[in-house]
């Protein structure tokens, strides 16, 4: 089996402390008095798997794992501090939808924008524009300003676009869950054709059950770190026993599946 | 590497054509507008300048216009491009695509803008009774020089004000500055000439300076005020590179 992404020992040290939005007026003044303070702390430490053509992994954890900063480093976006990403192919990735849309550019427009930061040709687009318009079933809506959309609309479209590049590497957010049940039906589907059709893909998502009927592999992750990596079944079990007040349920996955624990093929 | 920049050409040609919708949409006049501003700006000039103050120059509107020309790109030009990072915050933290597009595309915009008005001061140097020679042709250089220093000084800008968000404003000031430092309604004849050296260290300057040598002396300034020219840009230009460079994986932090 080829080896599409493999993420070695990757740590990620996150800056954050109140240098945000401030000018240079208040940033000599605190210089100066000695209360400019930038903080660290690892969002990610030391995570490490492999993914095959055809795996699905789903990844696990409550809000501040990690998860969303281990996915940015996975897109490029953002650069580990230490370790490796390797990737072999290319990446769609749906990260918060409906954001990096311009609100004045018509629908059209903002597909084309979107195409072309997802890497597209100009051809590509040329040739998939009517699928996609019609896949996120906005026909009619196509010469509307985008922030016209309702926010359902807006994801209809982000999904489309991203998935019907057959993305070697294909990154989900959050995202099965958007538009009504039809589009989250028709999108489930488009999905699994995409996995089937030998793709990697990573699911983050607060539904266990979604993760244990789609992945192949789960990563569960707590505050930065590797809990387990591995059986779907038995590590959603134990995370979801996890969440509803169980802390021993963290220690036995560890134990069971933990990072050396089990073989990643 | 080939598929490379046929990647990004189609996302930087989808940029420019972003940006410049943006810019012209929502103005009635649209594209005139862009035009009609610095006109308005230059015969506001012209009516102090030569009834108020009695300035009696050949070829005022000219000398007022090639300063007007220049200096209004390079303030267009870099406040734009200032905003080009926080602007496309959304974009650059969730899809991983080079930064310095941003600032390209909106310098595309504002080097547009330039051309129109460069249009308008051949047909006002016509009218002028200006003579046109071959000479023109070398405008090319301080237009390519001012492109240069321009998308050197909008990398900077824009990395800064990434970090500093109040760079609006002191940049406003510094423009300021170099306005009165860049001689566009006045001559500076009447100084020493140490002090008109002086006025060579301002790049902004230099670049009216070229253009007036050209268009109003008919004369190509000496090697030396090239190479000056040609080194403020590049100066720009690699200070800008070393800037995006150090700070490319930093600036998501703080937007």
């Amino acid at each position: 089996m080829r080896s599409v992404l493999k993420v070695n020992n990757v740590t990620i040290r996150y800056k954050y402390g109140d240098f945000r939005d401030i000018g240079l007026k208040e940033w000599t003044m605190r210089k100066l008095t000695h209360r400019y303070h930038v903080e660290h702390f690892l969002a990610v430490k030391n995570v490490s798997f492999e993914l095959f053509e055809g795996d699905m992994l789903g990844i696990v954890g409550s809000n501040g794992a990690g998860k969303s900063t281990l996915l940015k480093a996975v897109t490029g976006v953002m650069v580990p501090t230490s370790g490796t990403i390797e990737r072999d192919g290319r990446i769609s990735a749906l990260l918060e939808l409906a954001s990096g849309f311009d609100g004045d550019l018509t629908v059209k427009e903002n597909a084309y924008l979107r195409g072309a930061m997802l890497g597209y040709t100009k051809k590509f687009m040329n040739s998939a524009y009517d699928q996609i318009i019609e896949f996120a079933e906005l026909k009619d809506f196509e010469e509307r300003p985008f922030k016209q959309l309702s926010s359902g609309m807006q994801s209809r479209l982000a999904f489309s676009i991203a998935s019907l590049v057959q993305p070697e590497i294909l990154i989900l957010d959050e995202v099965l869950s958007v538009g009504d049940g039809a589009f989250q039906e028709k999108s489930a589907a488009k999905m699994m054709e995409i996995i089937k059709s030998g793709a990697v893909t990573i699911l983050v998502s607060h539904s266990v059950e979604q993760v244990e009927s789609l992945c192949t592999k789960v990563l569960w992750l707590n505050h930065g770190e590797a809990i387990a990596l591995g059986d779907t079944k038995g590590i959603c079990e134990l995370y979801q026993s996890f969440l509803s007040g169980n802390p021993d349920a963290l220690q036995e996955a560890s134990n069971r599946w933990g990072p050396g624990k089990e073989s990643l093929t | 590497m080939l598929q490379k920049i046929k990647q990004y050409h189609f996302l930087f040609t989808e940029l420019v054509k972003r940006d410049f919708t943006k810019k012209y949409k929502r103005t009635v006049l649209g594209m005139a507008w862009s035009i009609l501003s610095p006109l308005m700006t230059l015969i506001i000039m012209w009516l102090v300048f030569s009834n108020f103050f009695g300035t009696s120059m050949e070829h005022y509107v000219i000398y007022l216009f090639t300063g007007q020309l220049v200096f209004a790109y390079f303030t267009d030009s870099t406040n734009l491009c200032m905003n080009a990072l926080v602007s496309n915050a959304s974009i650059f933290t969730k899809v991983n695509v080079p930064k310095y597009l941003f600032l390209l595309s909106q310098n595309v915009s504002s080097l547009i803008n330039f051309c129109l008005t460069l249009i308008l001061l051949f047909i006002f140097s016509a009218i002028d009774g200006v003579t046109f020679t071959w000479k023109f042709l070398m405008l090319l250089y301080p237009i390519i020089c001012l492109i240069t220093f321009n998308v050197g000084m909008g990398m900077i800008l824009s990395a800064f004000f990434v970090f500093f968000r109040d760079m609006q404003y002191l940049w406003g000031v510094v423009t300021q500055l170099l306005m009165w430092m860049s001689a566009i309604f006045y001559t500076i004849d009447t100084f020493s000439y140490k002090i008109q050296l002086l006025f060579l260290a301002n790049p902004i300057y230099l670049y009216i300076r070229y253009f007036r040598k050209i268009i109003l002396d008919g004369v190509i300034p000496t090697p030396q005020f090239h190479l000056l020219g040609a080194a403020y840009a590049l100066i720009a230009l690699a200070l800008g590179t070393y800037v995006y460079r150090k700070y490319n994986h930093e600036f998501l932090y703080y937007v």
